[in-house]
């Protein structure tokens, strides 16, 4: 574990002293819960909609894949025609494109990024890296399977996939949603010591709390 | 005025089209920006969904009580200033709250929301919610001096306060509202106008495409719901502000759908065509180019 995160006794200017544990202090524990679909089955419908058709991804391009999204924004593909808007936050977003291969320290990053969407929220794995590892399948610091990790909705095939790919992906994901089975979220939930586990298993220096809300 | 009871619903009547009639604009516009980059861009009706959607998440945190609050006060804001203004001029029905002294209520009004919003961002605790709060007030308040030397000028010039009063003072023609009477004051308000409807070249504040995204960073589900319901408020209440003082007001909703889309568009003009100012860049255009328009006007009334 990092310096900066052991606990550690700080004094103050007026000598007055006190206990900070970074872990406990700058981070929730409380662990990921399920959250059921709670209203009649019409307002869930129209809620699945809604989810379907207002996909907001995070703006975090993991690996090279990214690149396939710049076409989406601009004028060729133009994905905001679909309801598909990019969101700088992980806060506010709540579709996770993992866009190509995953290398370990990266994962990390995915991972809280992740934790911290609110739910319901969707990952879609872009390109074969994410499926069996792709072209980096005997990589010392790439994952090989992204469900492992992560609870994936959709998977898009290719090296690269083109950008209707991705559309086509998209609208996948969102007859996925409308369906009602876009539960990502609760799954993760649901499996979390399996998922914990697998994380733990290739990042090494793991060193933030099992859940970053 | 006396109060009566059928005074709220006929507010809530006002609330309702305006919400209605903000999300479609904001849609609408953004629309349009869209074209200028050769795009479709998003659906017209794509506020609603957007809006349904972050109502119907099931997770969101809280990081304190100011954090709630802090969406909560802007929404106070645009929709005090909404209803502290006479919506349609001459009607019994959309004169809502509005009384003898009110402009200068709603100039304060315009400023309560980012206060409000300096408080909620403080609290979540992130860095970039404090950079966003720390340039958007500057901001803001560079871009407040014009309007506030504008909006003095127009009340020597009517010797009045009341907005109401303002407007009926502009009937009768075109060549009575305050942009023929008093163009300097409408120049230099027209320039405030676009350092405060977060459109670029002012717009580094909450950019999403800037890393930064700003204030919100932390804002989620239903607390970024509530700020995007402002966020189609508040631009149409403040352009219903100088569509009272400057452009002789509306006798109808059709004339304020008209009048309040052509006033919105001198930003969206502007900002299709300009890059982003930085905030020191912007502050310094507003105290350059604004202000002594603004003291000008002034000396003149």
């Amino acid at each position: 574990m990092r310096e900066e995160l052991r606990k550690r006794t700080v004094t103050a200017p007026d000598g007055q002293t006190f206990e900070i544990e970074p872990l406990k202090d700058y981070f929730c524990e409380a662990q990921p819960q399920v959250q059921r679909p709670a209203y009649a089955k019409i307002v869930e419908d129209l809620f699945n909609w809604a989810r379907s058709e207002s996909l907001w991804i995070l703006g975090f391009g993991t690996g090279c894949g990214a690149i396939e999204m710049r076409p989406l924004m601009t004028p060729r593909y133009d994905a905001y025609r679909f309801g598909i808007q990019w969101r700088p936050t992980p806060r506010q977003s709540n579709l996770f494109v993992i866009s190509g291969y995953l290398s370990v320290k990266t994962l990390k990053r995915v991972i809280r990024s992740y934790e911290q969407m609110q739910g319901p929220k969707y990952v879609v794995g872009l390109g074969s890296c994410t499926i069996n590892g792709g072209m980096y399948w005997d990589s010392y610091n790439t994952i090989k399977q992204l469900a492992d990790y992560l609870p994936v909705d959709v998977y898009i095939a290719g090296c690269m996939p083109r950008p209707e790919a991705l559309l086509a992906g998209f609208e996948e994901l969102k007859r996925i949603i409308r369906a009602g089975k876009g539960e990502g979220a609760n799954r993760y939930a649901e499996n979390f010591e399996w998922y914990k586990a697998n994380q733990k298993r290739v990042i090494q220096d793991w060193d933030m709390p099992d859940y970053n809300w | 005025m006396p109060f009566e009871w059928v005074q709220i619903p006929y507010a809530l009547l006002t609330l309702f089209i305006v919400v209605n009639y903000g999300l479609v604009l904001t849609a609408l516009i953004q629309k349009i920006g869209a074209r200028v980059g050769r795009r479709h861009g998003i659906r017209i009706y794509q506020n609603y969904v957007d809006l349904l959607k972050n109502y119907a998440l099931r997770t969101h945190i809280t990081h304190g009580v100011m954090f709630y609050l802090g969406p909560v006060f802007r929404l106070t804001g645009g929709v005090g200033l909404l209803l502290f203004v006479p919506t349609i001029f001459g009607s019994e029905m959309f004169s809502n709250l509005s009384f003898a002294g009110d402009l200068i209520l709603a100039l304060y009004f315009v400023f309560f929301g980012s206060l409000g919003m300096a408080l909620g961002a403080g609290e979540s605790g992130h860095p970039y919610s404090a950079i966003g709060v720390t340039r958007g007030l500057s901001q803001v308040t560079a871009a407040e001096l014009p309007l506030a030397l504008a909006v003095f000028a127009v009340s020597l010039q009517y010797e009045t306060l009341s907005i109401t009063e303002i407007v009926a003072a502009q009937q009768g023609g075109v060549t009575n509202w305050t942009l023929f009477t008093n163009p300097l004051a409408v120049a230099a308000a027209m320039l405030s106008f676009l350092g405060s409807m977060m459109r670029p070249p002012f717009d580094v504040v909450l950019a999403p495409q800037e890393i930064p995204i700003g204030p919100p960073t932390e804002y989620h589900s239903a607390y970024l719901a509530l700020m995007q319901t402002n966020r189609v408020i508040f631009p149409v209440a403040k352009v219903v502000i100088y569509m009272n003082l400057f452009f002789g007001g509306a006798t109808g909703w059709g004339e304020f759908a008209v009048k309040v889309f052509c006033i919105y568009m001198v930003s969206v003009l502007v900002g299709v065509v300009f890059p982003r100012f930085r905030v020191e860049q912007s502050i310094r255009w507003f105290l350059v180019w604004a202000v002594p328009i603004g003291v000008l006007s002034i000396v003149i009334a």
